[in-house]
């Protein structure tokens, strides 16, 4: 790859990166935190195009170091791979795919873990709550905190191979590839017809039924749902706030 | 896209940009015909991977990609300034004259980069090239991403219950990258270590070396860094979870399971210790081979060591410092833990 096209691909994938920092398409592959890096890495590259442009501008033949030393596109073999930058660059601007969803989150066991405390719960009906949280007090407090209040609760629905359905919300603490599901099981008036992957707020209560995931044996609790709306993806896809 | 990489004969670009070059293959116009057609079949493409396999694997290879580009680019950054800015004397004052004494100098100093692994290859790589001795580089890139603060304060957050975790991850660390450096002093050979011919960029000012070194060093850490997160995502995808939570009663195949799998995932090194936190199955011996090993060789790493230090030289190091990181953790793990 000459230097012409080296900046080129930098200028994309620098375009590319400030494009999803900026919309906030990088949430869905990478935490919030990262955000501001990835704006300035952004930059870098970009700077980077410009300046090998600058650089590369035509000169006077005299004075014109590049003469000497040749393009430097064939004296060693960096330019081969660099051509695999292409990928990521047409994945986030041509297909940009979704979030992790259903799919990854019954393949991967439940990640919950037992929470550091129980805090008092805040007065309110209904209780808002997130996945972990209810999932975390329902299997390691055994519920006590959460008897007799109305949750409401929000996540994807994803089905098992018996069409059972969960309510999944993926835990993440830097990027995706690390990203891990918790997971309760719906009973109770549960909506007819569930798509995968749609997000859903449920309402409902406390139910001691639990299960086991298949996965890793990890505890997955229910909740008797009493109410359910459709809603949409939050803008931020992951919970990144239940390890710190 | 593989056949336009395969018919670029290996003297394309002889000639200086810019000047007419009759039946060669000129890169610019290959990579903007290869934009226009794929913006052109986005819509083919697009069914084609819309299985969930598909866009699971998409997403992770994306996110590994996202994850690592701006450390990637802080790496490269600071290399490009080492390499314009510091002269090579700097590196022979400040390290002692003795390469045995250097290593564990070096390895120490690799707690100040703050960043994961993607940073500490292209500045071990500059280390290399500004006359550090390798053994003393090897350490360094080998513990920067494991003890920086960031990384033990994030152990430290993800196992709030083992502060002792962060202890032995710090010192299993610090010491493998040691040993590894001592290893390479006494059996290293410097023909093993063949980094990949350079150009030179002196002749040009210091802001055209500056960007010049940047540009290299982004395009080709970054090229193996697509093949490292390839890797990663397919592995990712293929291997059911389920099949490793079998391992984790027995406690030596747990420990190899879990070093193996570090090595599988190629998790950034900030991120490491909450996915071994929630490993809870397993032994916290065989959680400390996932957080020692990882930082030190998994696949995104090993296809970057490649193209920074040679082909030759990462066969021989990687098994050289998984076998190592493994024995060490363990040994670590059953006096501290």
């Amino acid at each position: 790859m000459n230097r012409k096209a080296q900046a080129i691909v930098l200028f994309l994938i620098g375009g590319a990166v400030l494009r999803a920092g900026f919309t906030g398409l990088c949430l869905r592959y990478v935490k919030a935190g990262l955000r501001p890096l990835l704006l300035a890495a952004g930059v870098v590259l970009i700077a980077a195009a410009v300046a090998t442009l600058w650089y590369e501008r035509p000169r006077t033949a005299d004075g014109d170091p590049r003469r000497e030393e040749g393009d430097d596109g064939h004296s060693h073999r960096e330019p081969r791979v660099s051509w695999l930058l292409v990928l990521p660059l047409f994945a986030l601007i041509l297909v940009a795919p979704p979030a992790l969803g259903s799919y990854t989150a019954m393949h991967t066991g439940t990640a919950l873990q037992r929470p550091w405390g129980f805090p008092a719960l805040p007065a309110g009906d209904p209780l808002k709550l997130d996945v972990a949280d209810y999932a975390g007090r329902a299997v390691y407090d055994h519920g006590r905190s959460l008897e007799h209040r109305r949750v409401e609760v929000t996540g994807f629905i994803a089905l098992d191979g018996h069409g059972a359905p969960y309510l999944v919300r993926m835990a993440l603490n830097c990027c995706a590839a690390d990203a891990q599901p918790v997971k309760i099981g719906l009973i109770g008036r549960i909506p007819p017809v569930l798509q995968p992957d749609t997000w859903l707020q449920v309402t409902g209560t406390y139910t001691r039924k639990r299960t086991k995931d298949p996965v890793d044996g990890g505890a997955i609790p229910y909740l008797e749902v009493s109410g359910s709306r459709p809603v949409p993806a939050p803008h931020d896809p992951y919970d990144e706030s239940w390890n710190g | 896209m593989s056949t336009t990489t395969k018919a670029a004969p290996p003297g394309a670009g002889r000639r200086a940009a810019g000047e007419p070059r009759g039946g060669r293959f000129d890169s610019s116009l290959g990579l903007i015909m290869l934009l226009v057609l794929v913006v052109m079949a986005q819509g083919p493409i697009r069914r084609a991977l819309s299985a969930p396999v598909t866009q699971s694997w998409m997403t992770v290879f994306v996110a590994v990609v996202l994850q690592a580009l701006p450390f990637l680019v802080l790496g490269v950054l600071l290399s490009a300034l080492i390499a314009v800015f510091v002269p090579p004397s700097f590196f022979a004052r400040a390290l002692p004259r003795r390469p045995a004494l250097a290593v564990p100098v070096a390895g120490v100093a690799g707690a100040v980069l703050p960043g994961c692994e993607c940073a500490s290859v292209p500045v071990a790589g500059v280390l290399v090239r500004r006359g550090v001795t390798p053994a003393a580089a090897l350490a360094f890139v080998l513990s920067a991403p494991a003890i920086n603060p960031i990384v033990l304060t994030a152990t430290a957050v993800a196992f709030p219950r083992d502060p002792e975790m962060v202890l032995a991850r710090f010192v299993a660390s610090l010491l493998v990258a040691c040993a590894m450096g001592w290893l390479w002093q006494r059996l290293g050979r410097a023909d093993w270590l063949r980094p990949p011919a350079r150009p030179s960029f002196h002749g040009h000012g210091r802001g055209a070396a500056f960007w010049a070194s940047v540009r290299h060093d982004v395009m080709h850490a970054g090229g193996f860094l697509v093949v490292g997160a390839m890797a990663a995502a397919t592995l990712k995808a293929v291997v059911p979870a389920s099949r490793l939570h079998g391992a984790a009663d027995d406690p030596v195949v747990s420990i190899l399971a879990l070093a193996v799998l570090a090595v599988l995932l190629s998790i950034c090194s900030e991120a490491d210790a909450f996915v071994a936190a929630s490993l809870s199955q397993f032994s916290l011996t065989a959680r400390l081979a996932f957080l020692v090993v990882g930082p030190m060789i998994d696949l995104k790493l090993f296809a970057m060591q490649t193209g920074t230090f040679g082909r030759g030289f990462a066969l021989r190091f990687a098994p050289a410092t998984f076998v190592l990181a493994l024995l060490m953790s363990v040994l670590v793990g059953a006096v501290l833990l």
